[in-house]
Protein backbone atom coordinates (compact mmCIF):
# COMPACT_ATOMS: atom_id res chain seq x y z
CA UNK A 1 0.00 0.00 0.00
CA UNK A 2 3.07 2.27 -0.22
CA UNK A 3 2.51 3.32 -3.81
CA UNK A 4 -0.84 4.70 -3.24
CA UNK A 5 -1.09 8.21 -4.85
CA UNK A 6 -2.20 9.94 -1.74
CA UNK A 7 -2.32 8.69 1.64
CA UNK A 8 -3.54 9.99 5.08
CA UNK A 9 -1.56 8.70 7.98
CA UNK A 10 -2.81 9.25 11.45
CA UNK A 11 -4.51 12.06 10.96
CA UNK A 12 -5.88 14.00 13.88
CA UNK A 13 -7.69 17.72 14.18
CA UNK A 14 -8.29 18.91 18.06
CA UNK A 15 -9.75 22.04 18.79
CA UNK A 16 -9.00 23.56 22.26
CA UNK A 17 -11.40 25.10 24.42
CA UNK A 18 -12.24 25.65 27.67
CA UNK A 19 -13.94 22.58 28.80
CA UNK A 20 -10.65 20.54 27.67
CA UNK A 21 -10.11 19.50 24.27
CA UNK A 22 -12.12 18.67 21.72
CA UNK A 23 -11.09 15.93 19.45
CA UNK A 24 -13.12 15.81 16.43
CA UNK A 25 -11.44 13.00 14.38
CA UNK A 26 -8.31 11.19 15.44
CA UNK A 27 -6.20 8.21 13.61
CA UNK A 28 -7.43 8.99 10.66
CA UNK A 29 -5.70 6.61 7.90
CA UNK A 30 -6.86 6.79 4.32
CA UNK A 31 -5.08 6.10 1.08
CA UNK A 32 -6.63 6.46 -2.53
CA UNK A 33 -4.99 5.30 -5.74
CA UNK A 34 -4.42 6.97 -8.71
CA UNK A 35 -7.39 7.54 -10.81
CA UNK A 36 -9.47 5.70 -8.22
CA UNK A 37 -13.26 7.81 -7.17
CA UNK A 38 -13.15 7.88 -3.64
CA UNK A 39 -16.57 9.35 -1.84
CA UNK A 40 -16.44 9.84 2.30
CA UNK A 41 -20.02 9.69 4.03
CA UNK A 42 -20.52 10.57 7.26
CA UNK A 43 -22.64 12.28 9.85
CA UNK A 44 -22.55 16.15 9.96
CA UNK A 45 -19.70 16.86 12.70
CA UNK A 46 -17.64 14.29 12.15
CA UNK A 47 -15.07 16.25 10.37
CA UNK A 48 -15.51 15.25 6.32
CA UNK A 49 -15.28 19.03 5.66
CA UNK A 50 -12.07 19.44 7.76
CA UNK A 51 -10.29 16.06 6.29
CA UNK A 52 -11.11 17.64 2.96
CA UNK A 53 -9.64 21.21 4.10
CA UNK A 54 -6.93 19.24 5.26
CA UNK A 55 -6.08 17.38 1.82
CA UNK A 56 -6.51 21.16 0.10
CA UNK A 57 -3.92 22.32 2.30
CA UNK A 58 -6.62 25.18 3.53
CA UNK A 59 -6.54 23.30 7.08
CA UNK A 60 -3.84 21.85 9.22
CA UNK A 61 -4.04 18.66 11.04
CA UNK A 62 -3.10 19.00 14.91
CA UNK A 63 -1.14 15.94 14.20
CA UNK A 64 -0.36 13.36 11.38
CA UNK A 65 0.59 13.94 8.03
CA UNK A 66 -0.67 13.92 4.55
CA UNK A 67 1.07 12.31 1.35
CA UNK A 68 0.37 13.30 -1.85
CA UNK A 69 2.24 11.66 -4.93
CA UNK A 70 5.41 11.73 -2.72
CA UNK A 71 5.22 14.86 -1.53
CA UNK A 72 3.90 16.12 1.64
CA UNK A 73 0.79 18.19 1.62
CA UNK A 74 1.90 21.73 2.91
CA UNK A 75 -0.30 24.30 1.77
CA UNK A 76 -2.24 24.80 -0.94
CA UNK A 77 -1.37 23.90 -4.55
CA UNK A 78 -2.67 23.77 -8.07
CA UNK A 79 -1.82 20.02 -7.75
CA UNK A 80 -5.14 19.97 -5.63
CA UNK A 81 -8.28 21.43 -7.21
CA UNK A 82 -11.11 22.28 -4.69
CA UNK A 83 -15.06 22.70 -6.11
CA UNK A 84 -16.55 24.47 -3.08
CA UNK A 85 -20.46 23.50 -1.72
CA UNK A 86 -21.19 27.16 -2.26
CA UNK A 87 -19.33 27.14 -5.69
CA UNK A 88 -17.13 29.85 -5.22
CA UNK A 89 -16.88 31.95 -7.81
CA UNK A 90 -15.87 35.10 -7.94
CA UNK A 91 -19.18 37.57 -8.64
CA UNK A 92 -17.50 40.34 -10.76
CA UNK A 93 -16.19 37.84 -13.03
CA UNK A 94 -18.08 35.87 -15.66
CA UNK A 95 -18.51 32.36 -16.48
CA UNK A 96 -15.61 32.58 -19.05
CA UNK A 97 -13.21 34.93 -17.03
CA UNK A 98 -13.60 32.35 -13.69
CA UNK A 99 -12.51 29.56 -15.67
CA UNK A 100 -10.16 31.42 -17.36
CA UNK A 101 -8.64 32.43 -13.53
CA UNK A 102 -7.94 29.15 -13.00
CA UNK A 103 -6.43 28.05 -16.07
CA UNK A 104 -4.47 31.10 -16.42
CA UNK A 105 -2.84 30.61 -12.41
CA UNK A 106 -2.09 26.99 -13.95
CA UNK A 107 -0.36 27.99 -16.97
CA UNK A 108 1.13 31.13 -16.90
CA UNK A 109 3.19 30.84 -20.02
CA UNK A 110 -0.19 30.28 -21.74
CA UNK A 111 -1.13 33.09 -24.20
CA UNK A 112 -4.68 34.82 -23.35
CA UNK A 113 -5.84 33.01 -26.81
CA UNK A 114 -5.25 29.53 -25.59
CA UNK A 115 -5.97 30.40 -21.90
CA UNK A 116 -9.28 30.93 -23.20
CA UNK A 117 -9.68 28.30 -25.80
CA UNK A 118 -8.97 26.10 -23.20
CA UNK A 119 -11.86 27.13 -20.64
CA UNK A 120 -14.39 27.50 -23.98
CA UNK A 121 -13.83 23.95 -23.94
CA UNK A 122 -13.95 22.50 -20.45
CA UNK A 123 -16.81 24.94 -20.46
CA UNK A 124 -18.60 23.32 -23.11
CA UNK A 125 -17.97 19.52 -21.78
CA UNK A 126 -20.51 20.85 -18.83
CA UNK A 127 -22.82 22.60 -21.58
CA UNK A 128 -22.40 25.76 -20.75
CA UNK A 129 -21.53 27.58 -24.25
CA UNK A 130 -24.28 29.50 -24.26
CA UNK A 131 -23.17 31.54 -20.42
CA UNK A 132 -19.58 32.15 -21.28
CA UNK A 133 -20.69 35.93 -21.15
CA UNK A 134 -23.13 35.79 -18.15
CA UNK A 135 -22.14 36.52 -14.76
CA UNK A 136 -22.49 33.56 -11.79
CA UNK A 137 -25.43 35.82 -10.02
CA UNK A 138 -27.54 35.27 -13.79
CA UNK A 139 -26.89 31.98 -13.90
CA UNK A 140 -28.91 29.25 -11.55
CA UNK A 141 -27.26 26.92 -8.31
CA UNK A 142 -26.71 24.31 -11.47
CA UNK A 143 -25.11 26.19 -13.59
CA UNK A 144 -22.99 27.81 -11.45
CA UNK A 145 -21.83 23.88 -9.59
CA UNK A 146 -20.75 23.73 -13.47
CA UNK A 147 -18.97 26.43 -13.74
CA UNK A 148 -16.90 25.65 -10.37
CA UNK A 149 -16.93 21.69 -11.74
CA UNK A 150 -15.38 22.52 -15.39
CA UNK A 151 -12.62 25.35 -13.43
CA UNK A 152 -11.45 22.91 -11.47
CA UNK A 153 -11.58 20.31 -14.28
CA UNK A 154 -9.76 22.64 -16.86
CA UNK A 155 -6.52 23.18 -14.53
CA UNK A 156 -6.16 19.63 -14.71
CA UNK A 157 -5.55 18.79 -11.30
CA UNK A 158 -3.59 15.59 -9.63
CA UNK A 159 -6.14 15.49 -7.10
CA UNK A 160 -10.00 17.17 -7.47
CA UNK A 161 -11.58 17.47 -4.34
CA UNK A 162 -15.51 18.26 -3.86
CA UNK A 163 -16.90 19.58 -1.02
CA UNK A 164 -20.71 18.70 -1.38
CA UNK A 165 -21.00 19.47 -4.64
CA UNK A 166 -24.73 18.91 -5.04
CA UNK A 167 -25.39 19.64 -1.55
CA UNK A 168 -27.59 22.76 -2.41
CA UNK A 169 -29.14 21.57 -6.13
CA UNK A 170 -32.58 20.68 -6.80
CA UNK A 171 -32.53 16.34 -7.69
CA UNK A 172 -32.74 16.62 -11.20
CA UNK A 173 -30.37 19.28 -11.68
CA UNK A 174 -28.07 17.49 -9.25
CA UNK A 175 -29.07 13.86 -11.55
CA UNK A 176 -27.95 15.69 -14.80
CA UNK A 177 -24.63 17.10 -13.41
CA UNK A 178 -23.68 13.93 -11.37
CA UNK A 179 -23.84 12.34 -14.93
CA UNK A 180 -21.68 14.81 -16.25
CA UNK A 181 -19.27 14.91 -13.41
CA UNK A 182 -19.00 10.78 -14.82
CA UNK A 183 -18.82 11.68 -18.61
CA UNK A 184 -15.61 14.38 -17.71
CA UNK A 185 -14.07 12.06 -15.24
CA UNK A 186 -14.19 8.84 -17.59
CA UNK A 187 -12.41 11.10 -20.21
CA UNK A 188 -9.79 12.84 -17.62
CA UNK A 189 -9.45 9.99 -14.86
CA UNK A 190 -8.07 12.18 -12.48
CA UNK A 191 -8.23 11.19 -8.70
CA UNK A 192 -11.44 12.33 -6.62
CA UNK A 193 -12.04 12.77 -3.52
CA UNK A 194 -15.99 13.78 -2.49
CA UNK A 195 -18.11 14.39 0.33
CA UNK A 196 -21.60 13.39 0.14
CA UNK A 197 -24.81 12.95 1.98
CA UNK A 198 -26.59 10.98 -0.58
CA UNK A 199 -25.88 7.46 0.15
CA UNK A 200 -27.15 6.82 -4.06
CA UNK A 201 -24.75 9.82 -5.41
CA UNK A 202 -22.29 7.87 -3.43
CA UNK A 203 -22.88 4.26 -5.28
CA UNK A 204 -23.10 6.32 -8.48
CA UNK A 205 -19.65 7.74 -8.39
CA UNK A 206 -17.13 6.12 -6.40
CA UNK A 207 -14.85 3.51 -6.56
CA UNK A 208 -14.65 3.08 -2.67
CA UNK A 209 -16.89 4.57 -0.16
CA UNK A 210 -15.25 5.71 3.33
CA UNK A 211 -17.77 5.74 6.10
CA UNK A 212 -16.30 8.00 8.83
CA UNK A 213 -17.96 7.35 12.39
CA UNK A 214 -19.51 10.02 14.63
CA UNK A 215 -17.80 12.53 16.44
CA UNK A 216 -16.26 13.67 18.37
CA UNK A 217 -13.30 11.02 18.12
CA UNK A 218 -14.58 10.31 14.60
CA UNK A 219 -13.00 8.16 12.34
CA UNK A 220 -12.66 6.01 9.38
CA UNK A 221 -14.98 3.08 10.06
CA UNK A 222 -14.87 1.32 7.05
CA UNK A 223 -14.01 1.55 3.14
CA UNK A 224 -16.48 -0.04 1.05
CA UNK A 225 -16.18 -1.07 -2.39
CA UNK A 226 -18.36 -0.63 -4.85
CA UNK A 227 -18.18 -3.39 -7.41
CA UNK A 228 -20.39 -2.34 -10.01
CA UNK A 229 -19.01 -2.20 -13.18
CA UNK A 230 -18.43 1.01 -15.16
CA UNK A 231 -20.04 2.82 -17.53
CA UNK A 232 -22.72 3.42 -14.56
CA UNK A 233 -25.58 5.30 -15.27
CA UNK A 234 -28.39 6.37 -12.76
CA UNK A 235 -31.35 4.47 -14.95
CA UNK A 236 -29.75 1.23 -14.95
CA UNK A 237 -27.18 0.97 -12.13
CA UNK A 238 -30.30 0.14 -9.88
CA UNK A 239 -30.88 -2.97 -11.49
CA UNK A 240 -27.45 -4.24 -10.40
CA UNK A 241 -27.84 -7.16 -8.16
CA UNK A 242 -25.11 -5.33 -5.78
CA UNK A 243 -26.78 -2.17 -5.68
CA UNK A 244 -29.30 -2.75 -3.05
CA UNK A 245 -27.10 -4.89 -0.86
CA UNK A 246 -24.30 -1.91 -1.12
CA UNK A 247 -27.25 0.71 -0.59
CA UNK A 248 -28.63 -1.59 2.68
CA UNK A 249 -25.15 -1.82 3.89
CA UNK A 250 -24.13 2.19 3.98
CA UNK A 251 -28.40 2.84 5.44
CA UNK A 252 -27.27 0.45 7.96
CA UNK A 253 -24.20 1.81 8.58
CA UNK A 254 -25.58 5.69 9.29
CA UNK A 255 -28.36 4.88 11.02
CA UNK A 256 -26.74 2.34 13.47
CA UNK A 257 -23.89 4.66 13.73
CA UNK A 258 -21.59 3.53 16.36
CA UNK A 259 -21.62 6.32 18.53
CA UNK A 260 -18.44 4.60 20.44
CA UNK A 261 -15.50 4.62 18.69
CA UNK A 262 -15.12 1.05 17.05
CA UNK A 263 -12.73 -1.22 18.58
CA UNK A 264 -9.94 -2.04 16.87
CA UNK A 265 -11.14 -3.52 13.00
CA UNK A 266 -8.34 -1.79 11.12
CA UNK A 267 -6.01 -3.32 8.96
CA UNK A 268 -2.29 -3.59 10.31
CA UNK A 269 -1.47 0.27 8.17
CA UNK A 270 -4.63 1.37 10.42
CA UNK A 271 -6.28 1.83 6.81
CA UNK A 272 -9.81 0.96 7.38
CA UNK A 273 -10.91 -2.85 7.02
CA UNK A 274 -12.24 -2.78 3.35
CA UNK A 275 -15.93 -4.21 2.75
CA UNK A 276 -17.40 -5.48 -0.21
CA UNK A 277 -20.97 -5.83 0.38
CA UNK A 278 -21.89 -7.36 -3.26
CA UNK A 279 -20.10 -10.61 -2.13
CA UNK A 280 -21.73 -11.74 0.67
CA UNK A 281 -24.43 -10.23 2.80
CA UNK A 282 -21.70 -8.99 5.19
CA UNK A 283 -23.37 -6.08 6.47
CA UNK A 284 -22.65 -6.70 9.95
CA UNK A 285 -18.79 -5.68 10.73
CA UNK A 286 -18.43 -8.65 13.80
CA UNK A 287 -18.80 -11.04 11.16
CA UNK A 288 -15.47 -9.92 9.46
CA UNK A 289 -12.79 -12.24 11.54
CA UNK A 290 -9.65 -12.48 9.14
CA UNK A 291 -8.85 -10.60 5.95
CA UNK A 292 -6.84 -11.41 2.99
CA UNK A 293 -5.48 -9.77 0.61
CA UNK A 294 -4.70 -10.71 -3.29
CA UNK A 295 -3.30 -7.96 -5.28
CA UNK A 296 -4.72 -4.90 -4.68
CA UNK A 297 -8.11 -5.74 -3.61
CA UNK A 298 -8.66 -6.94 -0.40
CA UNK A 299 -10.96 -10.34 -0.31
CA UNK A 300 -13.30 -11.00 3.14
CA UNK A 301 -13.31 -14.40 4.64
CA UNK A 302 -16.35 -14.85 6.74
CA UNK B 1 -42.01 51.71 -13.11
CA UNK B 2 -41.86 54.78 -15.74
CA UNK B 3 -45.33 55.60 -14.23
CA UNK B 4 -44.10 56.32 -11.12
CA UNK B 5 -41.24 58.05 -12.20
CA UNK B 6 -44.05 60.38 -14.30
CA UNK B 7 -46.07 60.93 -11.31
CA UNK B 8 -42.64 61.36 -9.13
CA UNK B 9 -41.59 64.38 -11.71
CA UNK B 10 -45.20 65.93 -11.56
CA UNK B 11 -45.41 65.93 -7.46
CA UNK B 12 -41.65 67.30 -7.49
CA UNK B 13 -42.42 70.01 -9.64
CA UNK B 14 -45.92 71.17 -7.87
CA UNK B 15 -43.82 70.74 -4.51
CA UNK B 16 -40.90 73.49 -6.32
CA UNK B 17 -44.13 75.68 -7.28
CA UNK B 18 -45.59 75.65 -3.85
CA UNK B 19 -42.81 75.97 -1.95
CA UNK B 20 -41.61 79.11 -4.51
CA UNK B 21 -44.64 80.96 -4.56
CA UNK B 22 -44.99 80.69 -0.93
CA UNK B 23 -41.59 82.42 -0.41
CA UNK B 24 -42.67 84.79 -3.39
CA UNK B 25 -45.54 85.96 -1.75
CA UNK B 26 -44.20 86.25 1.96
CA UNK B 27 -41.16 88.31 0.86
CA UNK B 28 -43.55 90.81 -1.13
CA UNK B 29 -42.42 94.79 -0.18
CA UNK B 30 -46.00 96.61 1.04
CA UNK B 31 -47.38 98.62 -1.74
CA UNK B 32 -46.97 102.41 -1.11
CA UNK B 33 -50.31 103.74 -0.45
CA UNK B 34 -48.77 107.24 -0.68
CA UNK B 35 -46.88 109.20 -2.77
CA UNK B 36 -43.20 108.26 -2.14
CA UNK B 37 -40.51 111.31 -0.76
CA UNK B 38 -37.92 111.99 -2.53
CA UNK B 39 -35.49 110.04 -0.12
CA UNK B 40 -38.14 106.92 -0.85
CA UNK B 41 -37.57 107.83 -4.44
CA UNK B 42 -33.97 107.62 -3.95
CA UNK B 43 -34.57 104.14 -2.39
CA UNK B 44 -36.96 103.06 -5.81
CA UNK B 45 -39.23 101.69 -1.86
CA UNK B 46 -40.93 103.45 0.92
CA UNK B 47 -40.19 99.82 2.18
CA UNK B 48 -37.64 100.21 5.99
CA UNK B 49 -37.89 96.29 6.07
CA UNK B 50 -34.92 94.14 4.74
CA UNK B 51 -36.49 91.41 3.34
CA UNK B 52 -34.77 87.58 1.61
CA UNK B 53 -35.21 88.68 -1.99
CA UNK B 54 -38.17 86.40 -3.17
CA UNK B 55 -37.03 83.56 -5.87
CA UNK B 56 -38.07 85.49 -8.80
CA UNK B 57 -34.85 88.02 -8.05
CA UNK B 58 -32.78 85.36 -7.14
CA UNK B 59 -33.47 83.47 -10.44
CA UNK B 60 -33.06 86.97 -12.59
CA UNK B 61 -29.50 87.31 -10.31
CA UNK B 62 -29.05 83.28 -10.95
CA UNK B 63 -29.07 84.17 -14.73
CA UNK B 64 -26.41 87.23 -14.55
CA UNK B 65 -24.28 85.64 -12.66
CA UNK B 66 -24.67 82.43 -15.38
CA UNK B 67 -24.16 83.94 -18.25
CA UNK B 68 -20.90 85.34 -17.50
CA UNK B 69 -19.33 82.69 -14.65
CA UNK B 70 -15.76 83.54 -15.57
CA UNK B 71 -15.30 87.16 -15.58
CA UNK B 72 -12.68 88.64 -13.38
CA UNK B 73 -13.18 91.98 -11.60
CA UNK B 74 -10.95 92.28 -8.91
CA UNK B 75 -10.58 90.46 -5.64
CA UNK B 76 -13.66 91.09 -4.62
CA UNK B 77 -15.65 90.74 -8.06
CA UNK B 78 -15.27 87.45 -9.43
CA UNK B 79 -17.74 84.91 -11.26
CA UNK B 80 -19.41 82.14 -9.70
CA UNK B 81 -17.67 80.24 -11.88
CA UNK B 82 -14.08 80.94 -10.93
CA UNK B 83 -14.80 80.99 -7.20
CA UNK B 84 -16.46 77.16 -7.75
CA UNK B 85 -13.36 76.16 -9.71
CA UNK B 86 -10.70 77.28 -6.94
CA UNK B 87 -13.18 75.17 -4.34
CA UNK B 88 -12.80 72.09 -6.69
CA UNK B 89 -9.51 71.91 -7.48
CA UNK B 90 -9.13 72.37 -3.43
CA UNK B 91 -11.38 69.41 -2.58
CA UNK B 92 -10.18 67.57 -5.57
CA UNK B 93 -6.60 68.32 -4.14
CA UNK B 94 -6.89 67.18 -0.63
CA UNK B 95 -9.30 63.97 -1.44
CA UNK B 96 -6.90 62.47 -3.99
CA UNK B 97 -3.95 62.85 -1.71
CA UNK B 98 -6.21 61.70 0.95
CA UNK B 99 -7.19 58.30 -1.34
CA UNK B 100 -3.52 58.03 -2.11
CA UNK B 101 -2.93 57.71 1.89
CA UNK B 102 -5.87 56.04 2.99
CA UNK B 103 -6.89 53.50 0.68
CA UNK B 104 -2.97 51.59 0.66
CA UNK B 105 -2.99 51.98 4.16
CA UNK B 106 -6.78 50.39 5.10
CA UNK B 107 -5.72 47.78 2.79
CA UNK B 108 -2.60 46.80 4.83
CA UNK B 109 -4.98 47.36 8.02
CA UNK B 110 -7.88 45.03 6.14
CA UNK B 111 -5.17 42.65 5.94
CA UNK B 112 -2.87 42.26 9.30
CA UNK B 113 -5.27 42.54 12.63
CA UNK B 114 -1.84 43.38 13.79
CA UNK B 115 -2.19 46.53 12.69
CA UNK B 116 -5.48 47.29 12.63
CA UNK B 117 -5.00 46.66 16.41
CA UNK B 118 -1.72 49.09 16.46
CA UNK B 119 -3.13 51.51 14.50
CA UNK B 120 -6.84 51.55 15.88
CA UNK B 121 -6.19 54.16 18.89
CA UNK B 122 -5.03 56.75 16.77
CA UNK B 123 -7.87 56.60 14.86
CA UNK B 124 -10.10 56.46 16.89
CA UNK B 125 -8.81 59.73 18.74
CA UNK B 126 -8.34 61.74 15.50
CA UNK B 127 -11.32 60.60 13.66
CA UNK B 128 -13.87 62.82 15.31
CA UNK B 129 -11.64 65.59 15.57
CA UNK B 130 -13.67 68.58 13.55
CA UNK B 131 -11.37 69.11 10.50
CA UNK B 132 -11.62 72.83 10.97
CA UNK B 133 -9.79 72.68 14.48
CA UNK B 134 -6.65 71.58 12.59
CA UNK B 135 -6.50 74.95 10.48
CA UNK B 136 -4.25 76.92 12.84
CA UNK B 137 -1.96 74.15 13.65
CA UNK B 138 -1.92 73.68 9.67
CA UNK B 139 -1.72 77.29 9.25
CA UNK B 140 1.27 77.26 11.36
CA UNK B 141 3.21 74.80 10.04
CA UNK B 142 2.15 75.05 6.09
CA UNK B 143 2.21 79.12 6.34
CA UNK B 144 -0.05 78.81 3.52
CA UNK B 145 -3.76 79.65 3.25
CA UNK B 146 -4.48 77.95 0.24
CA UNK B 147 -2.52 74.57 1.35
CA UNK B 148 -3.76 74.66 4.91
CA UNK B 149 -7.59 74.94 3.48
CA UNK B 150 -6.47 71.67 1.17
CA UNK B 151 -4.65 70.22 4.09
CA UNK B 152 -7.97 70.61 6.17
CA UNK B 153 -10.32 68.61 3.55
CA UNK B 154 -7.40 66.03 3.17
CA UNK B 155 -7.87 64.98 6.85
CA UNK B 156 -11.50 65.65 6.93
CA UNK B 157 -11.70 62.64 3.64
CA UNK B 158 -9.54 60.81 4.53
CA UNK B 159 -11.12 58.88 7.61
CA UNK B 160 -14.33 57.47 5.67
CA UNK B 161 -12.07 56.11 3.26
CA UNK B 162 -9.52 54.07 5.38
CA UNK B 163 -12.23 52.85 7.55
CA UNK B 164 -14.52 51.49 4.53
CA UNK B 165 -11.12 49.80 2.67
CA UNK B 166 -10.01 48.85 5.77
CA UNK B 167 -13.51 46.55 6.68
CA UNK B 168 -13.97 46.10 2.94
CA UNK B 169 -10.76 43.92 2.97
CA UNK B 170 -10.82 42.57 6.29
CA UNK B 171 -14.36 41.54 4.86
CA UNK B 172 -14.15 39.51 1.79
CA UNK B 173 -15.72 36.36 1.74
CA UNK B 174 -13.19 33.30 2.86
CA UNK B 175 -14.36 31.31 0.24
CA UNK B 176 -13.12 34.02 -2.29
CA UNK B 177 -9.56 33.75 -0.81
CA UNK B 178 -9.54 30.61 -0.44
CA UNK B 179 -9.96 30.51 -4.40
CA UNK B 180 -6.74 32.53 -4.46
CA UNK B 181 -5.14 30.26 -2.48
CA UNK B 182 -5.75 26.77 -3.96
CA UNK B 183 -4.88 28.06 -7.43
CA UNK B 184 -1.67 29.19 -5.34
CA UNK B 185 -1.79 33.13 -6.10
CA UNK B 186 0.93 35.32 -5.02
CA UNK B 187 -0.20 37.82 -2.26
CA UNK B 188 0.42 40.53 -4.23
CA UNK B 189 -1.76 38.65 -6.96
CA UNK B 190 -4.37 38.00 -4.53
CA UNK B 191 -4.95 41.57 -3.31
CA UNK B 192 -5.12 42.77 -7.03
CA UNK B 193 -6.63 39.72 -8.23
CA UNK B 194 -9.21 39.00 -5.62
CA UNK B 195 -8.81 41.15 -2.73
CA UNK B 196 -9.24 44.53 -4.36
CA UNK B 197 -12.25 43.48 -6.67
CA UNK B 198 -14.04 42.12 -4.11
CA UNK B 199 -13.84 45.14 -1.68
CA UNK B 200 -14.05 47.82 -4.43
CA UNK B 201 -17.95 48.66 -3.63
CA UNK B 202 -16.86 49.46 0.26
CA UNK B 203 -14.10 50.88 -1.05
CA UNK B 204 -16.05 53.16 -2.84
CA UNK B 205 -18.87 53.76 -0.47
CA UNK B 206 -16.48 55.10 1.50
CA UNK B 207 -15.04 57.46 -0.97
CA UNK B 208 -18.46 58.30 -1.84
CA UNK B 209 -18.72 59.76 1.94
CA UNK B 210 -15.23 61.36 1.76
CA UNK B 211 -16.30 63.86 -1.06
CA UNK B 212 -19.29 64.69 0.77
CA UNK B 213 -18.06 65.73 3.73
CA UNK B 214 -15.50 67.48 1.63
CA UNK B 215 -17.66 69.34 0.21
CA UNK B 216 -19.50 70.14 3.43
CA UNK B 217 -15.96 71.17 5.17
CA UNK B 218 -14.49 73.35 2.05
CA UNK B 219 -17.39 76.36 2.32
CA UNK B 220 -16.22 76.25 5.87
CA UNK B 221 -13.00 76.53 5.63
CA UNK B 222 -12.95 78.82 2.59
CA UNK B 223 -15.04 81.49 5.06
CA UNK B 224 -11.88 81.14 7.39
CA UNK B 225 -9.04 81.23 5.04
CA UNK B 226 -10.65 83.85 2.37
CA UNK B 227 -9.67 85.25 -0.58
CA UNK B 228 -11.39 82.74 -3.46
CA UNK B 229 -13.61 79.68 -3.15
CA UNK B 230 -17.53 79.38 -3.09
CA UNK B 231 -17.14 79.65 0.71
CA UNK B 232 -15.37 82.59 1.21
CA UNK B 233 -17.91 84.10 -2.00
CA UNK B 234 -20.74 83.51 0.68
CA UNK B 235 -18.89 85.15 3.18
CA UNK B 236 -18.06 87.85 1.26
CA UNK B 237 -21.76 88.51 -0.16
CA UNK B 238 -22.69 88.49 3.11
CA UNK B 239 -20.07 91.36 4.37
CA UNK B 240 -21.75 93.22 0.80
CA UNK B 241 -25.18 92.60 2.27
CA UNK B 242 -26.22 91.19 -1.12
CA UNK B 243 -28.33 88.65 -0.50
CA UNK B 244 -29.24 87.67 -3.91
CA UNK B 245 -25.68 86.12 -4.58
CA UNK B 246 -25.73 84.80 -0.72
CA UNK B 247 -28.80 82.51 -1.70
CA UNK B 248 -27.51 81.98 -5.54
CA UNK B 249 -24.32 80.39 -4.00
CA UNK B 250 -26.09 78.43 -1.31
CA UNK B 251 -28.08 76.76 -4.49
CA UNK B 252 -24.94 76.02 -6.34
CA UNK B 253 -22.70 74.56 -3.65
CA UNK B 254 -26.12 71.95 -3.23
CA UNK B 255 -25.77 72.01 -6.88
CA UNK B 256 -22.07 70.83 -7.28
CA UNK B 257 -22.25 68.81 -4.09
CA UNK B 258 -24.84 66.83 -6.21
CA UNK B 259 -22.75 66.25 -9.03
CA UNK B 260 -19.89 65.06 -6.93
CA UNK B 261 -21.69 62.64 -5.40
CA UNK B 262 -23.44 61.35 -8.89
CA UNK B 263 -19.85 61.04 -10.51
CA UNK B 264 -18.60 58.78 -7.39
CA UNK B 265 -21.84 56.99 -7.58
CA UNK B 266 -21.99 56.37 -11.59
CA UNK B 267 -18.02 55.01 -10.71
CA UNK B 268 -19.33 53.28 -7.84
CA UNK B 269 -21.91 51.38 -10.47
CA UNK B 270 -18.49 50.20 -12.17
CA UNK B 271 -17.76 48.15 -9.52
CA UNK B 272 -21.03 46.65 -7.89
CA UNK B 273 -21.19 42.98 -8.94
CA UNK B 274 -24.06 41.02 -7.41
CA UNK B 275 -23.57 37.95 -5.75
Amino acid sequence: MSKSFVSLENLSKVYPSKNGDLTVFDEVDIKINKGDFVCIIGHSGCGKSTILNILAGLDKPSSGSVIMDGKEVDGPSLDRGVVFQNYSLLPWLTTLQNVNFGVAARQPNWSKDKVQQHSTKYLEMVGLKSALNKKPSELSGGMRQRVSIARAFATNPKLLLLDEPFGALDALTRGVIQDELLKIWSETKQTVFMITHDVDEAILLADHILLMSNGPHARVAESVKINISRPRNRANIIEDPAYYKIRNHLVNFLINCPEERPAAKSNSDGTPVMIDPSLDSVSKVEKVSNITETGNVKKLTV
Amino acid sequence: MSKVNARAILLSLIILVVAGGVWEALNQPPAATEALTEYELLLGTSDNEARVPPPSQVLKHAWAELSNPFYDAGPNDKGIGIQLAYSLYRVLAGYFAAALIAIPLGFIIGMSPLIHKALNPFIQVLRPISPLAWMPLALFIIKDSEQSAIFVIFICSIWPMLINTAFGVANVRKDWVNVARTHELSQLKTAFLVILPAAAPTILTGMRISIGIAWLVIVAAEMLVGGTGIGYYVWNEWNNLDLNSVIFSILMIGIVGMLLDMALGAVAKLVKYEE
